[in-house]
């Protein structure tokens, strides 16, 4: 250990995976355009340079211009401002339902998994029963027993993503449980918990991380159809997925009104998609472009 | 005293079909240091025998009992999981046929053989990282020090070989399991990888089980075989008396079946016909049998019971192969 300046360092895994990160040029930019956009949602005080939900009826339906430069609605609020403060709400609940998802569904999928026999019959049971409800509908139940907060929307729409997550992690579980060195790492004396954590969870994490965008865009959406249904954001207060869907009305007359929250969470959904892409591949070290064997048998 | 000591080891594993008797009353002693082979076909117990020794075996659906399993005067059946989970890894290691496959694809190589060291050997990074440059050297992998940040995917199928048999000894185990640790290998890094055993082995005092169907590199490398067939132990015996005086049908059909090339004659090889029995309702006759060439009358009368044919050399067979 004296020594070890110029050699490659004894990087952990995912210092190495970190490191791998920012070749991938699509991640790179779906992360930075990401963090402009919550950036902006947090500093929306500072940025936005009307309030959201100031009414001005004389100024309904404005297209962009020097004051407005997205344009106004049909109450004369200013779209850009309307648009910064929703991002709170979207991202908000879109992050959160994020991490509920991979809090519950992750670990479930993985005993389940991992331990089968009885302890999987149980879960995956559970799992079904919640499966078997169209997702929306199961959403509006839980809002409508606890009430139309953005909290309860939050858990609403994680109570409905935890269980996709949880049969995926499953069957990849399954899938990698057999591999030979979840066995040879037996024989070396691991116990469950190191075969699971450091095993089967690196070993499944690709298809967790792609599933966990498609659950931030799902979220995001099924927060708009849910204060669409009166069951979420409550107007005035904006959320791009509400604004969305009441900007159909002006469709014809006023399109800014439609585009901006669209093109938004478009942008957010495509950024995390990236992101995902690239976080899978530098979680994988077969998808890393390194220079192939290096191997003086085969040479 | 041995260092193994297995004692009517049988495993059983429950299907849909029945209860089928994968290890049937297998028995042998493993002296310190000693090398012993473990041949026979597909299906004929010898990978269950060794999960069994290592308590891999799930169970369920798996069953394993034993009058006896003793290592190093331990009875490995009377420990629960957590107590042989510390013995696996550091008294008793096994690696596995598939080179490419029992290394995890998305850790270091380096974590993969610190984790076993500071596991066992509760030492600290630093030190677990100086032993493992000091293993993967010893196993002849050159630039070590740098390979520790290499993937898996980055090793040929020989160097994953030796990097699993640096990550099975290095905690010092007394006994090695290899499971057809060369069959996935192409003959002469196979060479390498049976010289590499073979020498470190020797210099630690290890005991060996050697997996193979193979039964060259068996001759060469054991000092002992147990020939199986259907569960059971057929034959035993030391290697050159073994394969001078074969002493049961089975074996006999096995070395007639296997290409030689030191050149002792051309001659035709002779398959061994028909199919390994049904292990779900084994016949309490000898399970050979039904393939057997040089059948005699006693065969059809009653199980064979193992008789001495040698010095240390027993078979369980009824016919007499000595003329």
């Amino acid at each position: 250990m004296a020594s070890v300046a110029p050699s490659p360092r004894f990087a952990g895994s995912l210092v190495l995976a970190a490191r791998q990160f920012p070749r991938h040029r699509a991640a790179t930019i779906g992360l930075v355009c990401l963090l402009l956009i919550v950036l902006a949602t947090l500093l929306a005080p500072l940025i936005a340079p009307y309030d959201p939900i100031q009414i001005k009826l004389s100024m309904k339906l404005k297209p962009p211009s020097l004051e407005h430069f997205l344009g106004t609605d049909h109450f004369g609020r200013d779209v850009f401002s309307r648009l910064l403060y929703g991002g709170r709400t979207s991202l908000t609940v879109g992050l959160l339902v994020v991490a509920f998802a991979f809090l519950f569904g992750v670990p479930l999928g993985l005993a389940s998994g991992y331990f089968g026999g009885r302890i999987d019959n149980v879960m995956m049971r559970l799992v079904d029963a919640f499966l078997t409800f169209p997702p929306l509908l199961l959403a509006v139940a839980v809002v409508g027993l606890l009430g139309p907060e953005l909290q309860y929307v939050t858990l609403a729409l994680g109570i409905v993503q935890a269980p996709v997550l949880a049969r995926m992690v499953r069957g990849s579980t399954l899938a990698v449980r057999e591999d030979v060195y979840v066995t040879a790492a037996r024989a070396l004396g691991a116990g469950p918990l190191r075969i699971v954590l450091s095993h089967l969870l690196r070993n499944v994490m690709s298809p967790i991380v792609v599933q966990l965008t498609i659950v931030f865009s799902a979220a995001v959406i099924a927060e708009a159809s849910l204060s669409f249904l009166g069951f979420g954001t409550q107007p005035p207060e904006p959320s791009w997925g509400r604004d969305m869907s009441e900007a159909r009305r002006f469709l014809n007359d006023a399109p800014w009104m439609f585009l901006a929250p669209t093109v938004t969470i478009m942008l957010c959904v495509l950024s995390i998609n990236f992101l995902g892409d690239g976080l899978r591949d530098a979680m994988d070290p077969r998808a890393w472009r390194t220079r192939g064997t290096i191997d003086p048998e085969e040479a | 005293m041995p260092l193994l000591s297995v004692r009517n080891l049988q495993t059983r594993f429950a299907t849909d079909r029945g209860t089928v008797h994968a290890v049937n009353g297998v028995s042998f002693d493993l002296e310190e240091g000693e090398i012993l082979g473990l041949v026979g076909e597909s299906g004929s117990g010898k990978s269950v025998t060794a999960l069994s020794i290592m308590r891999l075996v799930p169970e369920p659906p798996g069953k394993i009992t034993a009058d006896a399993m003793m290592l190093e005067g331990i009875d490995l059946m009377r420990l629960d999981e957590s107590a042989v989970r510390s013995l696996r890894g550091s008294r008793m290691a096994m690696i596995f046929q598939d080179p490419m496959r029992s290394l995890n694809p998305v850790l270091t190589i380096g974590r993969q053989i610190t984790e076993v060291l500071r596991r066992h050997r509760k030492v600290d990074g630093a030190e677990a990282r100086k032993r493992a440059i000091d293993l993967l050297e010893t196993v002849g992998i050159p630039m070590a020090e740098k390979r520790l940040a290499a993937y898996p995917h980055q090793f040929s199928g020989g160097m994953r070989q030796r990097v699993m048999i640096a990550i099975a000894l290095s905690c010092n185990p007394r006994l090695l399991i290899a499971d057809e640790a060369t069959t996935a290998l192409d003959v002469t890094i196979q060479a390498q990888i049976i010289d590499l055993v073979k020498r470190l082995t020797r210099e630690r005092g290890t005991s060996v089980i050697w997996i193979s169907h193979d039964l060259g590199v068996v001759a060469g490398l054991c000092d002992r075989v147990n020939v199986m067939y259907a569960g059971a132990v057929v034959e035993s015996g030391p290697i050159r008396e073994l394969f001078r005086r074969p002493s049961h049908g089975y074996t006999l059909g096995l070395l007639g079946s296997t290409p030689r090339v030191d050149g002792t004659g051309a001659r035709r090889l002779t398959p061994i016909e028909g199919m390994p029995p049904n292990l779900i309702d084994p016949d309490p006759l000898c399970p050979f049998l039904p393939r057997c060439r040089v059948s005699v009358e006693a065969c059809r009368a009653g199980p064979p019971l193992p008789r001495e044919v040698g010095t240390d050399h027993w078979a369980a067979c009824l016919a007499d192969l000595a003329s």
